[in-house]
């Protein structure tokens, strides 16, 4: 099959043909029956023609999420504590730190994993999401590629967890200095979570089911 | 009923379309036709390759896990961690969703990963995959998600940057040997031909 023809011809897909193939052995089968598609008879997985309650699932995790992203941004992720007295230090504050102190690639590099990719994805979900419900038929292909952009950076924002973590192992310095995660460390760990878990249960082939239903002839 | 359609016939994971995948040469690749997923790869090094990857990871995974990372020097002063330290430290000092959190992504998922790798890799040397294999290799896929390993060495380098003004930090053994791990995953993802498993498997509705 090359691709023209498949582009030509009303696109064949496994809901069309009255198949669900399993999500983690790709094998093909027919559903069990008109509701539950049952198991996968190699591998034992739940069968879904597509994602259980995807859309609403997505939503309440990203809802979440942008929630969590208030407090993440505001509370501090480090506190310090020195003989002068206490310092509270937010994510904000950890890039400027970076930056004065002469590592601005480091800073970047902070800056797009904590800030950039978790307000990237959470966009970038909601507009998914919104395509999707307002039964979109543009650009298909660059909303998948989207998709899998926010599927594969996404664990990239767990950076500055795994910096708080170490630089708390590290510095307990008592009496000269001790450093002691703040509360915002828990809600920006939520942040991450959230949207991964929010990626995860949306289903892309949803953008497609569009496309297929709306502009058969054309793909 | 005959479940099995046509073994070279697929649905994107993706976009849902159907179609065929060709025979592939040894370092090929298939993608959907329509969405540019990627379908299939056919690996190009040794049979073995997989499982002496995965031997040399696990060996190294044991060194970063119990050898220090990084030890610190202050006016006399003396600390050192490992990757289990970082968490249990999160622990003691009262953030404990993080720190379980941390310990999953840093040391459970990529233990587990390896290790199920390891014995799946072994169980495929069977004249027949038991169906427990193929539970293994959907088990492989979810904690391949959650290990964050080079994220992680990533967090430590930019901690050691914000250290290195108040202190002298020295790098442990455990630093290279987690260097080595976090070049062997990848190598581990792509070497494994998980389509040859799923083929091999004994079914589990067979194995009723």
């Amino acid at each position: 099959m090359d691709g023209r023809s498949a582009m030509k011809a009303p696109a064949l897909t496994a809901a069309r043909a009255g198949l669900v193939a399993c999500e983690a052995c790709h094998l093909l089968s027919r559903p069990a029956g008109a509701g539950e598609s049952g198991f996968c008879s190699r591998c034992g997985e739940k069968l879904e023609v597509r994602r259980h309650g995807s859309i609403a699932t997505t939503w309440a995790l990203l809802i979440s999420a942008a929630i969590c992203y208030i407090p993440a941004n505001l509370l501090p992720v480090l506190d310090t504590t020195t003989p002068q007295g206490t310092e509270g230090d937010t994510i904000l504050g950890g890039v400027a730190f970076l930056y004065t102190s002469g590592s601005w690639p480091l800073a970047l590099m902070v800056l797009i994993a904590s800030v950039m990719i978790p307000l990237g994805k959470l966009v970038s979900l909601a507009y998914l999401l919104l395509s999707v419900q307002r039964g979109s038929v543009k650009s298909g292909r660059e909303r998948t590629r989207l998709y899998r952009l926010v599927v594969i950076i996404g664990r990239w924002s767990m950076l500055d967890v795994f910096v708080d973590t170490f630089t708390v192992a590290l510095v307990q310095l008592q009496p000269l200095m001790s450093v002691a995660p703040g509360q915002g460390v828990l809600f920006f760990a939520a942040v991450v979570v959230l949207t991964m878990l929010a990626a995860e249960s949306f289903d892309p082939r949803l953008i497609w089911d569009c496309v297929d239903t709306r502009e058969p002839a054309h793909g | 009923m005959d479940a099995r359609l046509s073994a070279d016939a697929v649905a994107c994971p993706d976009c849902d379309l159907l179609q065929r995948i060709p025979a592939l040469a040894p370092g090929g690749r298939a993608a959907c036709v329509r969405c540019a997923r990627s379908l299939a790869k056919q690996p190009s090094g040794p049979r073995d390759l997989p499982l002496a990857l995965t031997v040399a990871a696990a060996i190294m995974l044991i060194v970063c896990n119990t050898l220090p990372l990084m030890e610190l020097h202050v006016v006399g002063r003396f600390a050192s961690t490992t990757i289990a330290g970082g968490a249990y430290e999160m622990w003691l000092q009262g953030q404990r969703i993080t720190s379980v959190l941390v310990a999953f992504c840093a040391v459970i998922a990529p233990v587990g990963y390896v290790s199920f790798m390891l014995v799946l890799l072994i169980a495929v040397r069977l004249p027949s995959v038991p169906p427990w294999a193929g539970e293994m290799l959907r088990w492989v896929g979810h904690l391949q998600v959650w290990s964050m390993l080079e994220v992680v060495m990533l967090g430590i380098l930019v901690a050691l940057v914000k250290i290195a003004e108040l202190a002298t930090v020295d790098p442990g053994i455990g630093m290279y040997a987690f260097g080595a791990v976090i070049l062997l995953m990848p190598a581990i993802a792509v070497n494994v031909d998980r389509r040859e498993i799923w083929r091999r498997v004994v079914w589990m509705d067979a194995a009723r």
